[in-house]
């Protein structure tokens, strides 16, 4: 995504005010303190869970929640991770050469297919899960990894391709011709000149993608309820049916299943902040 | 970045679709055309097949289901009775639906409406430039990128009657311990407290990009005047955001209407069904109980998707009106 133009006109550094530098802190941390807790929950012991009140910090930690989540959640951790990664290929196999096709061929009927997308992204996802449910009974494919996939990319294609379009729409069509004169034909223009030069697009196509996926709880708790091989969202809420003592576990799983979101927020904050602008669409 | 600037290539490209240049009679260029026709269908091909298979297709069966009372056998074997809109007349005659819509009502407006309000205050805060301004507008993101799971069971913690940080925090000021998610009269206020808490992040960096497209000269002009912070919010910022405001609102209606994790991890709907809304009802009939009953879900459903649908509508309009101006 373009970054944001600075609107501000250049003038000399004023005096910056400490006390909203100080007002933020707060209000950050007043809005960050579930993430606290669950590291201050995930790190407390069996026995100090039911303490009144609290504890606040955990001053005497252990590691026995995480070392439940080693023992019993790899496979979730391992299967969402393939979830994960097989909707980001599915989506961008999808998404990529229809929004190249939007942006850049002017196909009939663009303007039905923009609007279409804009209707799906409105379907609640209860309706999709239904839906999918209904047709997965007769073809078999309920609790499968595969069948979740397309299902969890039904989130994703719709943002996709409107990301990639406003995207690929951007880069001249001087290149296109360029590629043209020399004999490239539209595959291999697609290929070699558009799609390197929509890096950051598809990047943050395949973080939102993946994220959506992993986060997925709507259609993993309809469509994979009894499979072998469950997401991690699925492990977690079997977690909380099961040990409702065992919080400092429960709390540990979703620790380690919030660290794609960690890393994307360090690792590319200007695409989720551009992701969130551009597609807004999140269940 | 904004919502006007993403769109308009797009609005620009299916203007360009529908009314190809004129000026080209040689025959070579519409040769060359229909070729370039051929190849931008096979690029789209794809995704209007996904198109139709993963978003028509479970759409049809929803109907389909909606139209016929399905018995969990008829549900895999097919042949189950049609039965027209009996089942649009019973869900909507039954004594659920009214507590369900008005739920469905109140989640759904306080949620945006307070999600709205907080994150225009931000959006306002962290428009000047601060120390680690930035930093922080960017950790504001963290709930937004949580999974629903993992924030839902999170807050049910929190909220938990004798165990939960939030009780302890509030017998500290004296207040007496409430049952956040067991009491009847507090479940719903509960699940609304969560879902504004997830809704703000999408609602600041909205609002934010929106200010960014403010002029600073009308503020300086405003302060020339001799208009205080309150006066230039009110006079100034609140006037000319609200073509911004209106897309976020409408937005932050259609996402919050099908929303069914938060609810249904920290309460399930519950207790009894002070807080199913629509959504969570649906969800309930076909995967919450032992016996699915996917008619009445589908059911409900559609009728979900028609509200939705014209509140989406309403969005595209102003979206497109936006656009024009």
């Amino acid at each position: 995504m373009t970054a944001p133009t600075p609107s501000v006109t250049p003038r000399h550094p004023r005096r910056r005010p400490w006390w909203k530098t100080a007002l933020g802190v707060f209000l950050t941390a007043v809005m960050l303190f579930p993430v606290y807790w669950i590291f201050n929950v995930s790190l407390t012991r069996t026995e100090d869970m039911r303490s009144d009140p609290p504890h606040w910090f955990p001053w005497d930690p252990t590691l026995e929640g995480y070392a439940n989540v080693v023992r019993d959640q790899l496979p979730a951790l391992t299967t969402s991770l393939g979830i994960g990664l097989g909707c980001v290929l599915l989506t961008l196999a999808i998404s990529a050469p229809a929004a190249f096709s939007l942006a850049k061929l002017r196909p009939r009927g663009a303007g039905t297919v923009n609007f279409l997308l804009l209707v799906a992204q409105m379907v609640p996802s209860v309706v999709m899960a239904v839906g999918f449910y209904a047709i997965y009974v007769r073809l078999g494919w309920l609790n499968s990894v595969w069948g979740l996939i397309i299902a969890d990319s039904t989130i994703a294609v719709p943002f996709g391709v409107m990301v990639l379009t406003a995207f690929m729409s951007g880069i001249p069509g001087e290149l296109m011709q360029a590629a043209k004169i020399d004999g490239a034909n539209t595959w291999r223009i697609f290929r070699s000149v558009i799609l390197p030069l929509s890096r950051n697009a598809v990047l943050t196509v395949s973080l939102f993608a993946f994220l959506w996926a992993w986060s997925d709880f709507i259609f993993a708790s309809t469509l994979d309820r009894n499979g072998d091989a469950i997401p991690i969202t699925l492990g977690i809420y079997a977690y909380i049916g099961n040990n409702t003592t065992e919080w400092n576990s429960i709390m540990a799983t979703a620790a380690v299943a919030s660290v794609p979101a960690a890393v994307l927020l360090v690792v590319a904050q200007r695409f989720v902040a551009g992701g969130v602008t551009a597609g807004a669409v999140k269940d | 970045m904004n919502m006007s600037t993403k769109s308009a290539p797009q609005a620009r490209e299916a203007g360009g679709a529908a009314g190809e240049p004129p000026s080209a009679p040689r025959p070579r260029i519409r040769v060359r055309g229909r070729s370039t026709q051929w190849a931008a269908f096979a690029f789209l091909a794809p995704l209007v097949a996904y198109l139709l298979a993963f978003y028509a297709y479970p759409l049809y069966r929803n109907i389909d289901l909606s139209l016929h009372d399905y018995t969990v056998r008829s549900f895999v074997q097919g042949g189950a009775e049609f039965t027209g809109l009996a089942n649009y007349r019973d869900i909507m005659g039954s004594e659920a639906f009214g507590p369900a819509l008005r739920n469905t009502l109140v989640f759904t407006l306080v949620s945006i409406v307070a999600q709205y309000a907080i994150g225009l205050a931000l959006a306002v805060f962290f428009r000047d430039n601060f120390r680690l301004s930035g930093v922080l507008r960017g950790m504001f993101l963290v709930p937004w990128l949580l999974p629903l799971i993992v924030s839902g069971s999170t807050w049910s913690w929190m909220m938990n009657s004798d165990n939960g940080i939030v009780n302890a925090a509030l017998e500290a000021f004296g207040i007496g311990q409430i049952n956040w998610l067991t009491d009847p009269g507090w479940a719903l206020t509960s699940v609304i407290i969560a879902n504004i808490w997830l809704g703000i992040p999408f609602n600041l960096v909205i609002l934010y990009s929106g200010l960014q497209n403010i002029p600073r000269e009308l503020y300086e002009a405003a302060a020339l005047d001799g208009a205080n912070a309150w006066q230039q919010f009110w006079r100034v910022t609140f006037p000319l955001l609200r073509p911004v405001s209106a897309i976020t609102l409408l937005l932050g209606l259609v996402y919050t209407l099908k929303v069914v994790d938060v609810i249904w991890i920290m309460t399930t709907g519950g207790p009894g069904s002070t807080s199913t809304t629509l959504a969570v009802w649906s969800y309930r009939e076909a995967f919450g109980t032992g016996l699915p009953d996917f008619s009445p879900a589908a059911t409900i459903g559609n009728l979900l998707i028609l509200i939705a649908l014209a509140f989406g509508f309403l969005y595209l309009h102003l979206q497109r009106r936006q656009e024009r101006s």
